[in-house]
């Protein structure tokens, strides 16, 4: 029988590879994945939580995420156009020009 | 009659507030003239009150506002015009205002004649709030204000170089004047414990309510509180082992020694142990200790007077053996003789003392009377008011201070304390020596000064008819003697004094006695000093090499002692602790904290390297090490 444990356990996994994913990435686009994945990870968690306390809110919250994830990914896409178009390049390494 | 109060305190405000609006510009007469008439309205206010007292009798209390109130506390802002005080007021205000007009000639040439004037003013709107005060609050920050006054003005002339101590004792007008300062704060300190004292056992500072429940205290408070009380009045009235200062105060200019450093400020002790009559009425070991420290310091500082060349300070060691005459009186119990003496006393050397000044004019600030003699023929005016001045001090009839002086050491007969009547008798005869070898020295005698190149004039006319009131007063307040122990006997029984019937028999002798010692000391200065031709006075080296000439002429060795023990130990231990404690262990503190912030600011920078990815691993760093703490608070807690 599949509980909310497994759930949460998946999402944990996820999350954490959305994690990694952030932290060992160079590449901005896929950092952009990689944060997609982590919010996605959330939302799993969300929807069965709210399906184990039978509670709709969790559920809808999922939804909103859902939403701000698809703006945010509409609006970082664009940043990331003008930054190539400027740039030549996504790499965060070459991207360093904030260096103190 | 209130506003009469009011006048006589706020005159003298008044005139050093205008003065000081002149304070940073040039010398103008005006400020003068301006300060010496409120002087002499506060004077003329004073006099009506005391006439007041003196026909009707009716001691004045005046509560001008309420200025502290808190809780238990309240200290009003009140005046009380009785006889004690309005003596001190008309004595205070006449001679200032006296004061005031000398200073005028006195000062025309200094550049800061405006500044002067608005600290001499200050100074007597201090000392009014001094002794018009109905609370022991009032007095002391009279008491204080008149320390600074007394600073400001001996450091009059801030701008003289250092001296060595060889060459002159004071080194220095700011040395002279944070000495007075430090000295008189030391005895402060005591006055303040004692007005405590009188506080936490009394509950009220205002004089009537404190001595209304002296009978209630024990001994052992009114011990403590009389001592304290005591050291205080040492401070300010230069008695032994404070007395140091009083000496080098002598470096403030001549118009301030004779004001604050002879007639008024130096008589505040006098005047506290006075008014506070009945709390020393009943401590009697007190009061024999001040008689005995009193009659102490007069011989002591008379036999000082004998050997010093300087003008200024034969004239201050008279002072300070007069004001041991004082305590004598104050503490065998004889306030209003003490009281007499302190009014004559002021009269007398305020002449004396300004007509050294006048000396000190013409020689062109030279004080050495080694370099003087034979001044009378060029200064006759000054001449004159010096000797009646002297003859006063010395106390000879019928001038002031015979009568007032006489009293004293009548009394110390009176009370069967012989010791201290020979001493009082042997110091009035060293008095008159030491005061006329300096009438001798500088108005007798060979002309020494015309050698030198000194070219000495007469003080302006104006300065000598305005002398002319205190040379009156010098030579007629004694006879006054007997009215003003009836004035003063209004005030009850705690200032009355009365000799038995057996010293009253003996009256005459023992003012023969007195008069024997003074006189023989006139002649003996006189055969040494004033003689010219082939008997004139030459110095004789091997009398000054000799050991009681040595000891007299260095004080006693008591300024070398405070040097060599108290200030010398007291910078050393200050070097320590400014190098070890201060620099290694305060500063040292502080810096550290601020090296710790810049050091790991510094490392700490490192983390900022523009790369957004580091970021994100820093962020997430301590994301988890948020969630460890509140996992680990969360099992903790």
């Amino acid at each position: 029988m599949i509980g909310l444990s497994h759930y949460l356990i998946v999402s944990a996994i996820l999350f954490s590879i959305g994690l990694v994913g952030v932290l060992r990435r160079r590449n901005l686009l896929m950092l952009f994945f990689a944060t997609e994945v982590m919010l996605n990870a959330v939302n799993i968690a969300f929807a069965a939580i709210s399906h184990y306390y039978n509670d709709l809110t969790g559920q809808m919250f999922a939804f909103f995420i859902i939403a701000i994830a698809a703006s945010e990914v509409a609006v970082g896409l664009g940043i990331l156009i003008v930054l190539y178009k400027k740039y030549g390049s996504l790499d965060l390494d070459d991207l360093a020009s904030m260096r103190g | 009659m209130e506003n009469l109060v009011y006048v006589a305190l706020f005159a003298p405000f008044v005139g050093s507030l205008f003065a000081s609006l002149f304070g940073m510009s040039e010398r103008k007469m005006f400020v003068g003239y301006v300060a010496s008439a409120l002087l002499a309205t506060a004077f003329a206010a004073s006099a009506t009150l005391a006439y007041n007292l003196f026909t009707t009798g009716e001691v004045i209390h005046v509560t001008m506002m309420d200025w502290i109130s808190a809780g238990d506390i309240s200290i009003p802002f009140g005046f009380v015009i009785d006889q004690i005080s309005v003596t001190m007021m008309v004595v205070v205000s006449f001679v200032s205002t006296i004061v005031h007009i000398y200073a005028i000639g006195y000062m025309d040439h200094d550049k800061s004649f405006n500044r002067f004037f608005s600290y001499l003013s200050a100074f007597v709107f201090s000392m009014m709030v001094l002794v018009m005060s109905d609370n022991f609050a009032g007095l002391f920050i009279g008491w204080e204000g008149v320390g600074v006054c007394s600073w400001l003005l001996v450091g009059f002339w801030y701008h003289k170089p250092d001296q060595a101590r060889e060459d002159n004792p004071s080194i220095s007008p700011s040395w002279a004047a944070n000495e007075a300062f430090i000295m008189n704060r030391i005895a402060d300190l005591g006055m303040l414990v004692g007005i405590f004292i009188i506080y936490w056992n009394t509950g009220s500072l205002q004089y009537d309510e404190v001595f209304a429940q002296i009978p209630y205290l024990s001994d052992t408070i009114l011990t403590t509180a009389a001592i304290a009380l005591f050291i205080g009045a040492m401070g300010k009235s230069a008695q032994f082992p404070l007395h140091t200062w009083l000496t080098d105060a002598m470096e403030g200019p001549t118009p301030v020694s004779a004001l604050i450093h002879a007639a008024t400020m130096v008589t505040a002790g006098v005047f506290l142990v006075i008014r506070a009559n009945p709390l020393f009425a009943e401590t009697p070991e007190v009061s024999f200790f001040i008689a005995s420290l009193g009659t102490f310091v007069a011989f002591y500082a008379a036999s000082m007077a004998l050997v010093e060349r300087d003008l200024k300070r034969i004239i201050a060691y008279s002072t300070l053996s007069q004001l041991g005459y004082m305590f004598a009186a104050a503490g065998l119990g004889a306030y209003w003789i003490a009281l007499f003496h302190l009014a004559a006393h002021a009269f007398f050397k305020a002449l004396l003392f300004l007509g050294g000044g006048n000396v000190m004019h013409a020689m062109h600030d030279e004080l050495d009377l080694f370099k003087m003699g034979d001044l009378r023929k060029k200064m006759r005016g000054t001449w004159i008011y010096m000797t009646i001045a002297s003859i006063a001090l010395a106390g000879l009839p019928p001038l002031a201070g015979f009568w007032s002086k006489d009293a004293i050491i009548e009394t110390a007969f009176n009370e069967h304390t012989y010791i201290l009547w020979i001493m009082l008798v042997i110091t009035a005869g060293m008095t008159a020596f030491y005061s006329f070898r300096q009438i001798f020295l500088s108005f007798h005698g060979e002309d020494r000064h015309t050698a030198l190149g000194f070219h000495p004039h007469e003080m302006y006319k104006f300065v000598l008819v305005a002398m002319s009131p205190l040379a009156v007063l010098a030579i007629i307040t004694g006879w006054f003697m007997g009215a003003y122990k009836g004035f003063i006997y209004q005030l009850g029984e705690g200032v009355q004094y009365e000799m038995s019937e057996h010293t009253h028999h003996l009256a005459t002798y023992l003012g023969l006695i007195v008069i024997f010692f003074a006189v023989s000391g006139i002649v003996i200065a006189y055969l040494k000093y004033a003689r010219t031709g082939e008997k004139a006075w030459k110095r004789n080296e091997e009398v000054e090499q000799g050991f009681f000439y040595k000891l007299l002429k260095n004080q006693y060795y008591v300024p070398k002692f405070y040097e060599e023990f108290i200030t010398k130990p007291y910078a050393m231990i200050s070097e320590v602790f400014w190098t070890k404690i201060d620099l290694k262990i305060v500063d040292a503190t502080v810096d550290n904290i601020a090296k710790f912030f810049y050091s790991t600011g510094d490392k700490t920078r490192a983390m900022q390297t523009g790369n957004l990815s580091n970021y994100l691993n820093w962020m997430a760093f301590g994301g988890v090490l948020l969630l460890v703490i509140a996992a680990i608070s969360a099992m903790i807690g």
